[in-house]
């Protein structure tokens, strides 16, 4: 077993946290949440890794005959890029209407909803 | 009967991509009425499997069922408790676009369609959670509500508050589903299955006489960060009040009526299937774990309601305080505390939901929801205040109201200290609404001060003049603006005043659970005398709260928390790697020994 790529997931992880909870621009923000969505990709596709293992496509290759990695996580990545695709749409669309409405995407001046 | 569980989730998902593609012919009276068409489908069919549903249904969709070696399908559970929800969410949503039948600006040319779809897409993926049997479905359905419920936080574009707070709650809770995922990730690498029950007996196997290790540990707090965002507990919970404060009010009432709740469902469905047995959490972590959190939450949430004049936002937090009760009542594993955390769930769904109702016909009619500059203001609506009135007093506990049997029995089976913590949440957030009836809508009391003590103007939100959602400013309130509330609270009321029906519920939710057996629930003595002494406190606070506002005057102390709620994102993710490491210290005990 590879330490490394968990620990590459955790890094990628913590650093978007850091991006986002310090962040001074709305698509920044938005774009370190595609960060830390990155780290479930790394994690997912370590999760499936087998050492010496080929595209799980049986097309050329004889089933049995040498390993295939998991194929499961790699639908699972796809279906997250796809929510993840998403949810990065409707976050910019909102940051495009704050800065239409505020005339600003730095989180430090939209401090209205407090208290 | 089990091939039909997949149509729950499936019927909506379709009515919404009909809406969206037919939405621009037609005109808006018909694409509101398909609409609702389709969500009260889905309920009757939800409401159908329900009464179907013992033994449970469990379906492995197009018949993958699972093989040697492992299993590849996706699954969907319908017991008692899952399709329990699901009816829970249909049958709100269909109140909700009952409620908003004359609401809303005309919509832009072309887009008639866009307001129904987003609801019954959001519809679509609460229903779909409910029943999710596996954990990366949980996760897909858990992100699809969260998106159409931003959009719907958003959906008038216009606001400059609406927009932002929509960001902030889109921002907490997708970084809240991706540590869920990260959780789901490791869980399949310990155990090679994504169902539910079979990730259960994996752990066990795999932990042998060991116990549980780091990575069941992790994986645990990962997966319940992501739901206790969703469930907005402390210190997850700062996106709720600004979502809640500027969503359109039909959202508010499915946002704070169900999907909250939804978050503290999907941690005892992942509890009890997953992680209670020998290779999981041991009971006392979780415990540990959900006790503290719960108190924290209800003490926060109730304290912060008291304080608030923004009538949507204190709504707000008074499902936090809720939330944390919930919270408790799952946390002690008790057979009769998930029965009564059940009743109380379904008995908040309908008040809360009344409540946001009866807020948004002030909103509509005087274009303010603020406490102070609508006091004496709204005499005429004798109707809407008799309900907020009754919404209040059912909130603090009154029997015979289905929360005040929910508590009531939760309150018995946790027992000690905690039946304190019941009693003064239910106490506090019962006397803010009763406080605002009697200030809005007699016109009792001196009209409060705009400034009291250390407070300063940006520490608070007022809710003074916010535009009114309707497309103007009404002079008679509809009448399905008005009978949807009155509908919601005879349905609370008859939550616990049906000979029986408190039964039928408890034996769902213990038939759906890993306890085995079945317990009674039913009134007690001591039940009907607890609810009494909250509600005559929430009375009592209220009415010195009218008339001597000075007494309960905001206390230094309690300025510090509400700066904490500062209305920045990135202080709300700190606060959510903060919340995930407690957890984690929390549950930490049970690995080490």
């Amino acid at each position: 077993m590879h330490v490394l790529p968990y620990l590459v997931a955790t890094y990628v992880l913590l650093v978007g946290c850091y991006g986002l909870a310090t962040s001074r621009n709305l698509i920044h923000a938005v774009g370190c949440l595609a960060v830390c969505q990155s780290a479930t990709y790394v994690l997912l596709l370590a999760v499936g890794y087998r050492d010496g293992g080929t595209a799980p496509v049986f097309s050329d290759v004889r089933p049995g005959s040498r390993p295939v990695v998991d194929p499961v996580v790699q639908a699972l990545t796809l279906t997250d890029i796809v929510v993840g695709a998403t949810v990065t749409a409707l976050l910019l669309a909102l940051t495009v209407q704050i800065s239409k409405r505020h005339g600003t995407v730095d989180p430090d001046e939209l401090r209205e909803l407090r208290g | 009967m089990r091939h039909l569980l997949p149509l729950l989730p499936a019927v909506p998902l379709l009515g919404a991509g009909l809406l969206v593609a037919g939405g621009r012919h037609v005109p808006r009276p018909a694409a509101e009425a398909f609409g609702s068409l389709v969500s009260a489908t889905t309920a009757a069919l939800a409401v159908v499997l329900l009464l179907n549903s013992s033994p449970p249904l469990v379906e492995w969709v197009g018949d993958w069922f699972p093989g040697n070696g492992g299993s590849v399908g996706i699954v969907v559970t319908g017991d008692g408790a899952s399709l329990g929800m699901a009816a829970l969410v249909s049958l709100l949503t269909l109140a909700a676009l009952a409620y908003s039948w004359y609401y809303f600006d005309e919509p832009p040319r072309g887009h008639a369609g866009s307001y129904p779809a987003l609801m019954l897409l959001f519809q679509g993926g609460m229903c779909g959670f409910a029943i999710a049997g596996d954990l990366f479905n949980a996760f897909v359905f858990f992100e699809l509500m969260g998106v159409a419920a931003y959009a719907l936080t958003g959906y008038r574009i216009d606001e400059a508050k609406a927009v932002q707070g929509g960001l902030s709650f889109a921002l907490v809770n997708s970084l809240g589903a991706y540590f869920m995922l990260m959780g789901v990730a490791l869980l399949y690498a310990r155990t090679g299955e994504l169902a539910m029950a079979r990730i259960g007996h994996g752990l066990d196997q795999a932990a042998g006489q060991h116990g549980p290790d780091a990575l069941t540990l992790a994986g645990f707090v990962l997966f319940l960060t992501g739901l206790l965002v969703k469930a907005a507990a402390v210190p997850f919970q700062f996106w709720l009040p600004d979502a809640h404060a500027v969503a359109p009010t039909p959202v508010c009432m499915l946002l704070s009526g169900v999907m909250v709740e939804l978050g503290v469902y999907g941690v005892w469905r992942v509890y009890g299937t997953v992680f209670s047995g020998p290779g999981g959490i041991p009971a006392a972590d979780f415990t540990r774990a959900l006790v503290v959190l719960g108190v924290l939450t209800g003490a926060v949430g109730a304290v912060m309601c008291w304080y608030q004049r923004h009538i949507k936002r204190l709504l707000a937090f008074s499902t936090i305080g809720h939330t944390g009760l919930f919270l408790v009542g799952i946390g002690v594993l008790k057979a009769e505390a998930d029965d009564g955390t059940a009743l109380y769930l379904l008995g908040h769904a309908g008040v809360k939901a009344a409540l946001f109702a009866c807020a948004g016909i002030l909103l509509d009619r005087y274009g303010s929801v603020d406490e102070f500059s609508l006091h004496g203001r709204a005499r005429r609506l004798r109707l809407v205040g008799a309900m907020f009135a009754i919404g209040g007093l059912a909130l603090a506990g009154l029997p015979p109201f289905g929360t005040g049997l929910g508590k009531a029995v939760a309150e018995e089976a946790v027992g000690g200290p905690l039946t304190v913590l019941y009693v003064a949440v239910s106490a506090l957030t019962g006397a803010a609404v009763l406080r605002v009836a009697a200030r809005v809508f007699l016109g009792l009391g001196p009209q409060p001060e705009e400034h009291r003590g250390e407070e300063r103007d940006e520490d608070k939100t007022s809710g003074s003049g916010e535009e009114p959602e309707t497309r103007q400013r009404l002079d008679k309130v509809p009448h399905t603006m008005r009978a949807v509330p009155a509908v919601l609270l005879l349905a609370a009321l008859a939550v616990g005043a049906v000979p029986g029906f408190a039964g039928v519920v408890g034996h769902a939710v213990d038939e759906a659970g890993s306890w085995g057996g079945f317990s009674s629930v039913e009134w007690t003595a001591t039940g009907v005398l607890l609810d009494l002494l909250s509600t005559l406190l929430a009375v009592g606070l209220a009415a010195v709260a009218v008339t001597r506002p000075q007494l309960l005057g905001a206390p230094g102390w309690a300025l510090p928390l509400r700066r904490l709620q500062s209305g920045h994102v990135g202080d709300y993710v700190a606060w959510l790697l903060v919340g995930t490491a407690l957890l984690g210290a929390l549950a930490l005990p049970g690995v080490l020994g």
